[in-house]
């Protein structure tokens, strides 16, 4: 996997080269260069899939470049195996390289890959405090939430976690920096409707 | 044109569709309706139209086609255009497409923006996907943002210069300035994720890690107002203030005190507040107190303090959530080389844990036990083992007969309970047992010589019961071809000896040879089994006849075999006995492979003669020609150099190499019964046992023979004592290139005055980057005193390839054969 991804990105880093950037291109150092799953840079969290017990995808964030097909592999596999778990199981999964530490709430598994050398415990925690984010945005929430705003979760998930590390630890922090983002959206939109109801569009 | 339909809506829509094939249908429509309205640069639905690919994006439809609509959001003035775009091209671009690149000017522009949650959106943006070209060119907005005074930005900047470090290292000395006062702040989150920039940069660099070792004291100052300050709402889980932060600075502190007594010393104190203080009820302490134990395990810390850390492993291994006692059984076996005795304390808690239900659990708690084994507890915990093994998954069973191997190995109280263990394993989990068990059993049975008896009856037992289990089977077969006189004699002192008759046993391993379950590996042991017998039992008609059929096998190794064997039985009658007689004891020779292949003569070569070194009593014929020629000293030759039957291809392919050269030695390390001890115990006799007189002191140097593509060749110099006429070479192969050179041989040849005589190598790699080297004695017997050469063939595999060489040693010392 890991030769096929160095190929796939010099070739594209040839292709636009010549066209995009004026920047010199200078080559990747070699920790740098190893993509996907089986990276060696010390990558702390390198996804977080939020799926049904029936195994639908319902958010997916990832902290590493990937194509679209193996992030589809990926999912599919970790889906199946956090799927087939046994309730008096731990919450830990050893897969690959990696670990898989997940947690059901209600009908949706929170599942995030952390490197091999993680505080798993703390990685629960962090898994804790975004579905309290969720639920204090929300209002309780449920799967339906998680569906039909699924871009809200992804943006409250921005403000807490960037880059795959937690980058606020206060959840009234985060709550304020969500609602005063929505509040600007809205002012953007608002004008739009007013000028739309008086007929000049 | 109808306005598209709001994002809601549509997925109300896919979520009423109930085939697979009718959610496809409206995907496509949707599709097709978002694909003209991108056509038309209609912008006021932009938003709308991506936050509808976004949702079909998530069920798995493609999305490639609004890549470059997330872009044009992106350039947006709205902020709604904005918020969508970038999520978008988070989800859908990534650093392989060239379109992630046009990005970079915009992020360039929305990091200066007057919003600050726009500047938010490029910061995370960056953080998240950004590829090496974009990290270099917006390296400087972000280390801009980093001295920057609004917190909500600089902890966001701060997170996007660890992702700017990890994706271009060398940029990591441009953003130390900005770190100056960044532990300073008031605000958890900037705390917080400077602490990782922090960890960021000294993982990476020991320079950086030397530099930040002097905010310790610091680090320690936060870390205890966190614990000792009261109930603080915006920042407490379960009566703890701030876990995440403590964690992430207990880590730091861990890399910082690595290694180091001055830092360890100066967090002692705090880590041991931390480790007695923390509230251990929910999983949140549980998490700061893990951290903590890694933390003292890992610094300099003192005695006490890892003690009370191991302890606290010791209490998770009791706690009721299984999370806790993963956790714990994966630190132990960290910490086990370390701290052994302080684990041993709480060996019977992990040997419980085998009894788990969680197959992390059961896993961590087998590999943690086998850590544990030593001579006290070793038949207590074999016990535990062996029982694990029977109950055991699939996945557990090959480990953890090896590992029960291994244990019994080391710390078996007697050889009767070994080779009880050893028959346990065989037939609880026989199929399951690696391959090259089967050699170091044979081997480790060999040895045993007062146990012959006893092990073959009870193997024979088994092999009644069950012949399922090949590498039973084949440990079976091997013993009962050496003790097969034992087994029918009755004599066994350890256990009721059995009646059995020859023609009983004969019928067991012949039943070996046609079943269906048994491997052509095993009907090969079988085979040479009944031939061996044909000395030690009287039935010598009945295996000629089981012989002679197997000629005309289909399996081409055993086809062989029984030919060979039948000549054995009609040209070479007279060397039968010899040839199968009882294998002497093996010594295991700790170089490596070539050892174990030895042990086991079966599994190799079918040249015959290399398996059985002969004992003492070598017919006499074959001894007479070298003992003339090697002085009175050496009662018998090397077995390579006597033995008519060697083949002659290998012979006569050196011989045409080498020309006029007469040809002796050349030895490939795996048939070589030369093993130094089981060697018929006089060539090294030669060498070891008497003082040599060495010759280095007397002034041959030693000179390179060979030096060409990174392998060198030194030759040393020995007269051998009793006979001035032999002179003993040791060479010396290094290899100075990046790659080990495998299945190295050197063979040498020398003119026909001369007699040569090559020993077996130390081994058959020569480690790369001059790591080591492969030594080998040639020893010349030069009677006319001529002057030496010799012309020297080497053939090793190199990255892969076999390579190949001949050189002529002209440059001998004159002393060496004066």
């Amino acid at each position: 996997m890991r030769g096929q991804d160095s190929n796939d990105l010099a070739k594209g880093r040839r292709v636009h080269v010549t066209g995009l950037l004026t920047s010199a291109f200078t080559t990747i150092s070699h920790k740098a260069h190893a993509y996907g799953i089986e990276c060696n840079i010390n990558l702390k969290m390198q996804f977080m899939l939020l799926f049904s017990r029936q195994g639908k995808l319902r958010l997916q964030k990832w902290y590493v470049p990937l194509s679209d097909t193996q992030k589809k592999k990926i999912s599919r596999e970790v889906i199946q195996m956090v799927l087939a778990r046994k309730p008096k199981m731990c919450s830990f999964l050893e897969w690959r390289d990696l670990k898989i530490v997940y947690k059901r709430y209600a009908s949706l598994y929170f599942c995030c890959a952390v490197e091999d050398q993680e505080n798993e415990l703390i990685t629960l925690e962090i898994i804790h405090r975004y579905v309290e984010l969720l639920d204090k945005y929300f209002g309780s929430v449920c799967e339906l939430d998680i569906i039909f705003n699924f871009e809200k979760a992804y943006y409250i998930l921005d403000e807490f976690i960037l880059g795959g590390e937690a980058q606020e630890t206060s959840k009234k922090n985060v709550l304020k920096a969500i609602e005063q983002a929505d509040m600007l959206q809205e002012e953007a939109e608002t004008p739009r409707s007013v000028l739309e109801e008086i007929g000049l569009t | 044109m109808p306005a598209p339909i709001r994002l809601r809506e549509l997925i109300r829509t896919i979520r009423t569709a109930r085939t697979q094939a009718e959610e496809r249908e409206m995907i496509q429509k949707e599709c097709a309706a978002i694909r003209s309205s991108f056509r038309e640069e209609d912008n006021t639905y932009r938003c709308r139209n991506v936050a509808k690919l976004l949702y079909m994006h998530m069920l798995g439809y493609p999305a490639h086609f609004g890549q470059l609509e997330c872009l044009k959001l992106i350039a947006s003035q709205k902020f709604t255009d904005k918020r969508i775009g970038y999520l978008g091209a988070m989800l859908l671009l990534d650093e392989r497409q060239d379109v992630h690149l046009l990005m970079t000017n915009c992020i360039k522009n929305d990091l200066n923006h007057s919003t600050q949650y726009v500047q938010g959106l490029a910061l995370c943006t960056l953080g998240c996907m950004g590829s090496s070209e974009m990290c270099r060119d917006l390296a400087g907005e972000v280390e801009k943002l980093l001295k920057t005074s609004n917190s909500y930005l600089r902890k966001k900047a701060a997170l996007c210069a660890v992702h700017v470090i990890r994706k271009v290292p060398e940029l990591m000395e441009m953003f130390l300035p900005a770190t100056k006062n960044l532990l300073s702040e008031k605000n958890h989150g900037v705390l917080h994720t400077s602490v990782v920039l922090l960890t960021e940069m000294c993982e990476r660099s020991p320079d950086m890690l030397s530099h930040f070792r002097k905010l310790v004291p610091q680090l320690v100052r936060i870390l205890k107002n966190l614990i000792m300050s009261g109930y603080s709402p915006e920042h407490d889980v379960s009566g703890i203030s701030d876990p995440f932060l403590q964690v992430r600075i207990l880590r730091l502190l861990r890399i910082l005190g690595k290694g180091d007594d001055d830092s360890s010393e100066a967090m002692n104190d705090i880590l041991a507040q931390v480790a007695t203080n923390t509230e251990t009820s929910k999983n949140v302490g549980n998490a700061i107190l893990y951290e903590t134990v890694l933390t003292i395990m890992d610094i300099k810390s003192e005695s006490g303090l890892r003690v009370l850390a191991i302890n606290i492993l010791g209490r998770f291994l009791l706690n009721n959530d299984k999370n806790i006692r993963y956790v714990a059984l994966t630190s132990l076996l960290k910490t086990v080389q370390t701290d052994h005795n302080a684990v041993q304390r709480h060996r019977s808690t992990i040997v419980d844990c085998l009894k788990d239900l969680d197959v992390s659990i059961k896993r961590r708690a087998m590999e943690l036990s086998f850590a544990l084994v030593n001579g006290n507890n070793i038949r207590g915990m074999m016990k535990e083992l062996l029982y694990f093994l029977d109950s055991c998954d699939p996945e557990f069973k090959a480990d953890c007969a090896s590992g029960i191997f291994l244990a019994a190995e080391k710390y078996a109280p007697s050889k009767r309970w070994h080779i009880d263990t050893i028959m346990r394993v065989l037939t609880t989990a026989g199929s399951y047992v690696r391959d090259d068990s089967v050699p170091n059993l044979i081997q480790l049975i060999t040895n045993s010589v007062e146990m012959h008896a006893y092990t073959v009856q009870r193997l024979y037992k088994a092999l009644l019961d069950d012949i399922s289990q090949q590498p039973l089977v084949q440990v079976a077969s091997w013993c009962i071809g050496e003790y097969g006189d034992l087994l029918v004699s009755g004599q066994c002192e350890e256990e009721e000896p059995i009646q059995v008759t020859e023609d009983e046993v004969l019928d067991v391993l012949e039943g070996l040879l046609v079943s269906n379950l048994s491997t052509p590996v095993t009907r090969g042991y079988s085979l040479t089994a009944i031939m061996k017998l044909s000395t030690r039992f009287s039935s010598v008609n009945r295996i000629k006849k089981v012989v002679s059929i197997y000629g005309s096998s289909i399996d081409v190794e055993l086809q062989q075999r029984a030919v060979e064997y039948n000549a054995l039985f009609k040209k070479y009658d007279h060397m039968r006995p010899a040839l199968l007689e009882r294998m002497p004891i093996m010594e295991k020779t700790a170089t490596n492979g070539p050892a174990e292949i030895q042990t086991n003569g079966e599994t190799d070569s079918t040249i015959l003669d290399t398996k059985h070194p002969p004992n003492i009593t070598q017919p006499a014929s074959q001894a007479n020609d070298l003992l003339d020629l090697l002085g009175g000293n050496d009662v018998v030759p090397v077995i390579q150099t006597t033995v008519p039957t060697k083949p002659a291809s290998a012979g006569g392919e050196l011989l045409d190499l080498l020309g006029d050269l007469s040809l002796t030695g050349g030895p490939t390390p795996t048939p070589a019964p030369s093993v130094p001890i089981s060697q018929p115990p006089f060539l090294l006799d030669g060498l070891t046992s008497q003082p040599l007189f060495n010759d280095i002191a007397a002034g041959i140097p030693p000179m390179t023979a060979y030096n060409k593509n990174g392998l060198k060749i030194e030759f040393t110099f020995e007269r051998s004592n009793p006979n001035p006429n032999i002179a003993v070479i040791t060479i010396h192969a290094t290899n100075s290139t990046e790659a080990d050179m495998t299945e190295f041989v050197f063979q040498a040849a020398v003119p026909k005055t001369f007699q040569l005589q090559l020993l077996s190598p130390s081994s058959n790699v020569v480690p790369a980057l001059n790591q080591g080297s492969v030594t080998q004695v040639i020893r010349v017997l030069n009677p006319q005193k001529q002057q030496l050469r010799m012309r020297i063939k080497l053939t090793y595999t190199h990255k892969g390839s076999p390579v190949q060489d001949l050189a002529e040693v002209n440059n001998f010392p004159p002393q060496s054969w004066q």
